[in-house]
């Protein structure tokens, strides 16, 4: 198209192929340090030991992967957040559905009014969102103990042993439903109106033009939110390592892997095995949201 | 046109009343903070969470807020100011520019830089943030600003937005008219296209500002001195203040502190509403 408007210049055209460089290169460069370089560095570290007498480390090539492939603590923290993503990512996600649908539906009262209000959460920090949810769920002023002065008796404990996954749990949900009912929204809004149009002049009701329009319309962003959550589901750290200030005895230094990884680190000095852990969340993450990427597009053809 | 019309849904009083109770849910934690923010340390133990309780605080918490441990919240706040100004700032300018960049030139090493970005994005963020403090360590950085700002600088999500936004609000004809004129690229990028791209910059701006200002986990591995902290990692110092030994409980400004915290993001989502909506819209136009 464009070859028709500018008479054709040969010898400038190469030089114009590396025009994009300029634009591109000072991302790649910082990209370089703060990505590319942690992750060789920590690959690195991976395979080498601290020598425990006389200073100093020495290769050990895979050992480290062995030991936390065998490690029951990495296991344990993995295996909880592992059960925290099947629970609150599907909540969560169907809950910013259901807004999204229900936003878009032009049967709401005040819709932009709720549209902006879910999203608020999205702009409260996590150590805020925690903090504020932890001093709710606590004895002392919270509505936790509201709720059991109310009942006369201590039933709800939000920050015990059994109870405390599914309240953390709550915090994400109510921190990320308004964001992810978002990108629903804004991949609602796109959707041509003449499809609407049609459904309406064939008798579709508002069920029907929800599966068979909408739903098929947001796999796109349902793909994409749902990467995003596990990611963020196996990084669990800011809301668990912030309630462990009110609740010690329950949330240890290795309830979630990311908390392994930063305690070996600071609390123990193990670098080599922590560089390892965080190596081996940074593989199997990113192999689920690849899988869940390949899932998603294939269903799309 | 007339069928438009028609198909016009009645609005639903059980579908407002179903949403409701889910906004009550959203407000509930912050009206308990605005609430809570309002008592003296003394009267939080005493009243119920939901109700007022004794004498109205709240200015006297905040005054509380700025000058305690020698005003080291007014610190905190313009660390978090500097970290997001510089970080976000140029997380943005990165962005737009690279995005642009992708968008609009097809070079050599294109389809690689796409495919590194893409797969550095599934890496999760906080795997890397023990490695980057190594490495950080070894460079001598760690416990400065730079620690903070840099890896703040990257954000992928931002570049996906910008390129999405560029393929489709910028006309390969304005580009190769403004080439006739004699402008060169980077003449055409500050002087023709930059404008279009306004939306996408600011959505950008707003959420890389968002995770700068949020950020919890980079700057407490990073950092080891309380006046580098930012909000979030000074908030929650205090918050611990309360248990061990020798706990001074400041439970009052930590929810001051909290509030402060949350209302210049809450008013800069609502001002740039228009803005930030547009944005997102065009970006899942190719999702």
């Amino acid at each position: 198209m464009t070859s028709t408007a500018a008479p054709p210049l040969p010898v400038r055209r190469p030089r114009r192929q590396w025009r994009g460089w300029l634009f591109v290169a000072p991302f790649v460069l910082v990209f370089a340090l703060t990505f590319l370089a942690p992750i060789a560095y920590a690959f690195g570290l991976s395979l080498f030991r601290d020598q425990a007498f006389f200073g100093g480390t020495t290769f050990v090539g895979a050992a480290n992967y062995a030991d936390v492939l065998a490690d029951t603590k990495f296991w344990e923290s993995f295996l909880r957040v592992l059960l925290f993503l099947a629970v609150q990512v599907p909540v969560m996600l169907l809950l910013a559905l259901v807004a999204a649908l229900a936003i878009d539906s032009a049967r709401l009262h005040a819709a932009g009014f709720f549209r902006i209000v879910i999203f608020l959460p999205y702009a409260v920090p996590a150590v805020v969102a925690a903090l504020m949810w932890g001093f709710i769920y606590g004895d002392h002023f919270g509505l936790a103990a509201d709720l059991n002065h109310l009942l006369g008796r201590d039933i709800v404990k939000p920050l015990s042993d059994n109870w405390m996954l599914a309240s953390i749990g709550n915090v994400v949900t109510w921190e990320f439903v308004g964001y992810n009912m978002l990108i629903f929204y804004s991949a609602l809004k796109v959707i041509p109106k003449e499809l609407f149009e049609a459904a309406a002049i064939d008798g579709a009701g508002a069920f029907r033009t929800i599966t068979s329009i909408k739903l098929p319309a947001l796999r796109g962003a349902i793909v994409i939110a749902t990467i995003f959550s596990i990611i963020g589901s196996f990084q669990l750290f800011n809301e668990p390592n912030i309630m462990r200030t009110l609740a010690p005895n329950v949330i240890g230094t290795f309830y979630t892997p990311n908390m392994y990884a930063y305690n070996l680190s600071f609390g123990g000095q193990q670098y080599n095995y922590s560089a390892t852990v965080a190596i081996v969340m940074g593989v199997i993450t990113a192999v689920i949201a690849y899988a869940v990427q390949l899932r998603g597009a294939r269903k799309g053809m | 046109m007339a069928a438009v019309s028609v198909t016009r849904p009645r609005r639903s009083r059980v579908l407002t009343t179903v949403m409701a109770l889910y906004l009550l849910y959203t407000l509930v934690p912050l009206v308990w903070l605005v609430i809570n923010a309002t008592k003296t340390q003394a009267a939080l133990f005493t009243s119920s969470g939901l109700s007022f309780g004794g004498p109205f605080a709240l200015f006297d918490n905040i005054g509380q807020t700025f000058t305690y441990d020698n005003g080291i919240f007014l610190r905190w706040l313009g660390n978090t100011l500097l970290y997001v100004g510089v970080g976000a700032g140029g997380a943005t300018i990165l962005a737009t520019a690279a995005g642009y960049g992708m968008a609009k030139y097809r070079f050599p090493g294109r389809k690689a830089v796409f495919a590194v970005v893409l797969g550095a994005v599934a890496v999760p963020g906080t795997a890397l943030a023990v490695p980057t403090f190594l490495m950080f360590s070894k460079l001598g950085l760690t416990n400065t600003p730079l620690a903070i700002i840099i890896p703040s600088l990257i954000s992928p999500f931002g570049l996906y937005l910008i390129w999405v936004y560029a393929t489709d609000a910028i006309p390969d004809e304005l580009m190769e008219a403004a080439r006739i004129d004699g402008a060169g690229e980077l003449r055409i990028f500050f002087t023709v296209t930059l404008r279009q791209l306004v939306p996408g910059v600011v959505t950008v701006a707003l959420f890389t500002m968002v995770s700068t200002w949020n950020n919890y986990f980079l700057p407490l591995i990073m950092l080891s001195e309380p006046r580098w902290y930012p909000l979030t990692v000074g908030l929650n110092q205090w918050s611990a203040q309360a248990s061990g030994a020798g706990a001074q409980p400041v439970f009052n400004l930590v929810l001051t502190g909290s509030l402060l915290t949350i209302i210049p993001l809450v008013v800069a989502f609502l001002l740039l509403q228009r803005f930030w909506q547009s944005g997102l819209s065009a970006g899942s136009v190719k999702q």
